[in-house]
């Protein structure tokens, strides 16, 4: 940093946590299952209008191993189930989850045979976003929430043994 | 506008006399209960000029459980030379519950077909690969019939 | 049991799977396809995988709860779904919408189509590489939804089109908000023209790719623009007109070859149509049955409520257009029929034959009861023929209902017509498709 009367390089103190933490936050790479109504909202979200390159979370991967978020976008079936777990087995930690949409956090209206009621009940969700479908200001506002939690998050970076 | 739906309808009553059970029609479209065993025949018939009913719009099935012939297949067909559509409807008993495929006229009957086994368990005689379309491998029982539970499921995985 | 393409697989083949997480497959589908190097000699197709059980769950909801099911359809283009939905009641109940409703209908159906043709052409372009396109038709479609929300308190799943007519009528300045939206979509489709159709790589990977004939897309049950596309003239807009479409000046774009470039051509004209009948909509539509134009005269509703309990409120009752309903001098311009609508708020909560009305709507067993027989209706949904197919037994819940998906039929013709083609031609294709998951397995 440099200071603001001369010009020379100064310094700030923080804990190498939260640095690690607010590198984190700010290049969120995400993945997005995109599989019901609700990707028209995530589509509008991501696009010029809403945009979410602000938040430094708009670069979209389109595989897996690259992506630090996954976004559950729409309805899970029965027959989908077996396909999100392998996709949440692929990523590389550290990972985080949002369910997005009534359908992918409680079923929704789809109360049947045929639905997984929440995702929660296949893999580990952090965020869960409410609506049919959320308005993109929800989606916003949802993503920044997951941001804070990032940034206080207690990140494990020191190298540990492996437990035997 | 060659031929007028009443002449068409009437064709059919000479033709097959024998397989038509009944001609109604109810809110303004033709309904045609057919033996099931005519099925293909009447298909082929008006499916040449000068009917031209060359598309099938739609396959489906209904299931009228207690009944003794419990399950009705519905198709409408539909002709663009005349811009008509025709609903053709043929009872199956629930121990026999078989009806000949369309898959040889129609194309898209091969989907249809496999949608009305999976969701009603109806075979269809000559279907070169009767799987199930909407629900996977290992599920039991025919989701869209009336004594299935509407919430009754059958994960594909162990659930938290 | 083993596939299909698993059994009928060649030596020296190689077999491999695309979807359900790839991101051309939109997330639902799962391609199996058979490739000798780079050309594919067999493919299977597996859906389902957003299979919500639509028509189950549709025989154990009242006729009037069923409405919300419809919206997530197609989820693209909702209000055509629910447009269809109601007119097969409306069909089977023997009633019809007064005419201005039928105007805010057809606006409505025809902005949702050009939404339903700029997510499809957006999808397809983006997946051949062309973000900006892509980024482009949202921005189009932002516009279209502000008119949307403005008018349905909603941006896509509206539940908006009711039986007998529509929820409420336009806010005071619609026509300010459509105008914007004609423009801004105009504008945006002048722009992607420029940018695509005569582009040299997204004609090389288009033009002559996947061509269907118009005997192969007849028997496949082919309807819409990709029907149309083939050079053949069905479109149920003209062939059983509905609504006020028969008052409308249109014409129908046809495609000559069939193949990809065409699908994606006919869809961006007719685009243009509809944006003309959105405007003669606006020039012919009847005045509303009321001229008041603001809702802050008159009691409040707290207060109507209170002194209904003494005696019957002469005075007019202040409402908010955006919470349920609308007010009651609107409701002849865009409400009709007996026993099947929702009564005015205001009577709702004022006066005993309101509640009583509204009481009969809601109970169950009582409702919305079509007479005892089945009806087959369609209209021209943003794919195709989206035709509903209701069996009533007389009760207020359907004894069956099913939906003819244009794009079931549509989708189903892929395992022959990339039979022959190169891998990277089944993404422009499927694409060029607009294969919708809610509407597919339902």
């Amino acid at each position: 940093m440099k200071h603001k009367k001369d010009g020379k390089v100064g310094f700030i103190t923080t804990t190498f946590n939260s640095m690690l933490g607010w590198g984190r936050k700010f290049s969120l790479y995400q993945y997005p299952f995109i599989t019901a109504c609700c990707g028209m909202e995530y589509m509008s979200a991501a696009c010029a209008h809403y945009d979410l390159d602000r938040f430094g979370m708009g670069w979209t991967r389109f595989t897996p191993r690259q992506a630090d978020m996954l976004l559950v976008v729409g309805t899970i079936s029965h027959k989908e189930a077996p396909v999100l777990r392998t996709v949440y087995d692929q990523m590389t930690e550290p990972k985080w989850v949002v369910a997005f949409g009534a359908c992918a956090v409680s079923g929704g209206i789809y109360d049947n045979y045929a639905v997984v009621q929440g995702i929660d009940r296949i893999i580990p969700v952090d965020v869960y976003i409410p609506g049919c479908p959320p308005r993109p200001e929800t989606i916003i506002n949802a993503l920044i929430k997951l941001q804070e939690k990032i940034q206080k998050e207690g990140h494990e970076w020191r190298f540990q043994k492996k437990k035997s | 506008m060659a031929i007028s739906k009443e002449k068409i309808l009437e064709d059919l009553k000479q033709k097959f006399s024998d397989n038509i059970l009944d001609m109604t029609a109810q809110f303004g479209d033709d309904i045609i209960h057919i033996k099931k065993e005519a099925l293909q025949d009447i298909v082929n018939f008006l499916k040449e000029d000068p009917y031209a009913f060359t598309m099938l719009l739609d396959l489906t099935c209904v299931d009228y459980q207690g009944e003794e012939e419990r399950f009705e297949m519905v198709y409408h067909l539909f002709s663009l030379s005349l811009n008509l559509r025709l609903r053709f409807k043929a009872r199956l008993k629930q121990n026999d519950c078989k009806i000949v495929s369309l898959t040889p006229i129609f194309k898209n009957a091969n989907w249809l077909e496999r949608e009305v086994y999976d969701m009603f368990g109806v075979h269809f005689e000559g279907h070169p690969y009767l799987r199930r379309l909407f629900m996977y491998d290992g599920f039991e029982g025919h989701p869209l019939r009336k004594d299935y539970p509407l919430r009754k499921q059958q994960p594909k995985i162990d659930l938290r | 049991m083993k596939y299909r393409i698993q059994q009928e697989a060649r030596e020296g083949t190689m077999l491999i799977n695309m979807g359900p997480s790839h991101p051309a497959m939109h997330g639902t589908t799962r391609v199996m396809l058979e490739l000798d190097g780079e050309k594919i000699i067999n493919c299977e197709l597996e859906m389902g995988y957003l299979h919500r059980g639509f028509e189950k769950i549709c025989e154990n909801k009242t006729f009037f709860n069923m409405l919300i099911y419809t919206d997530r359809m197609n989820y693209v283009s909702p209000l055509i779904n629910n447009t269809g939905y109601v007119m097969t009641l409306e069909k089977m109940l023997g009633i019809e919408a007064p005419e201005r409703a039928q105007y805010i209908r057809v606006i409505l159906n025809e902005f949702s189509r050009v939404c339903d043709h700029l997510t499809a052409l957006a999808a397809m372009c983006m997946e051949c590489g062309a973000f900006t396109v892509f980024l482009y038709m949202m921005k189009a479609r932002e516009y279209i939804w502000d008119l949307m929300e403005q008018t349905t308190g909603a941006r896509m799943t509206t539940s908006f089109i009711r039986v007998g007519g529509v929820r409420s009528d336009f806010p005071s300045d619609w026509k300010k908000t459509t105008r914007i939206a004609i423009d801004e979509t105009r504008k945006v489709l002048k722009d992607c023209h420029g940018l695509m159709s005569k582009n040299k790589i997204f004609l090389n990977r288009t033009r002559d790719v996947a061509i269907v004939t118009s005997e192969l897309a007849i028997n496949y049950g082919w309807t819409g623009p990709c029907l149309r596309s083939t050079g053949v003239n069905y479109d149920v807009r003209k062939a059983f007109p509905y609504l006020v479409y028969d008052q409308l000046e249109f014409e129908i774009p046809l495609g000559e070859r069939g193949d990809n470039f065409d699908r994606y051509m006919v869809r961006m004209q007719e685009m243009e149509q509809s944006l003309r009948m959105v405007e003669q909509c606006m020039a012919k539509i009847p005045k509303p049955s009321s001229s008041s134009e603001s809702v802050t005269k008159g009691l409040e509703p707290a207060e109507a409520i209170k002194a209904s309990r003494t005696k019957k409120p002469e005075e007019r009752i202040k409402l908010s257009p955006n919470l349920e309903g609308t007010e009651k001098e609107k409701y002849p311009g865009i409400l009709s029929g007996k026993k099947c609508i929702v009564p005015p708020k205001e009577d709702t909560y004022t006066n005993i034959e309101g509640l009583i009305s509204h009481f009969k709507l809601f109970m169950r067993g009582h409702g919305i009861r079509p007479p005892k027989g089945e009806a087959y209706f369609a209209v021209e949904g943003g794919s195709g023929e989206l035709g509903f197919y209701i069996i009533s037994d007389g009760t207020d819940k359907p004894y069956r209902l099913h939906l003819r998906a244009p794009c079931f039929h549509i989708v189903a013709a892929l395992e022959e017509i990339v039979r022959g083609n190169y891998l990277a031609d089944i993404i422009p294709t499927f694409g060029s498709m607009n294969m919708i998951g809610g509407e597919l397995d339902r």
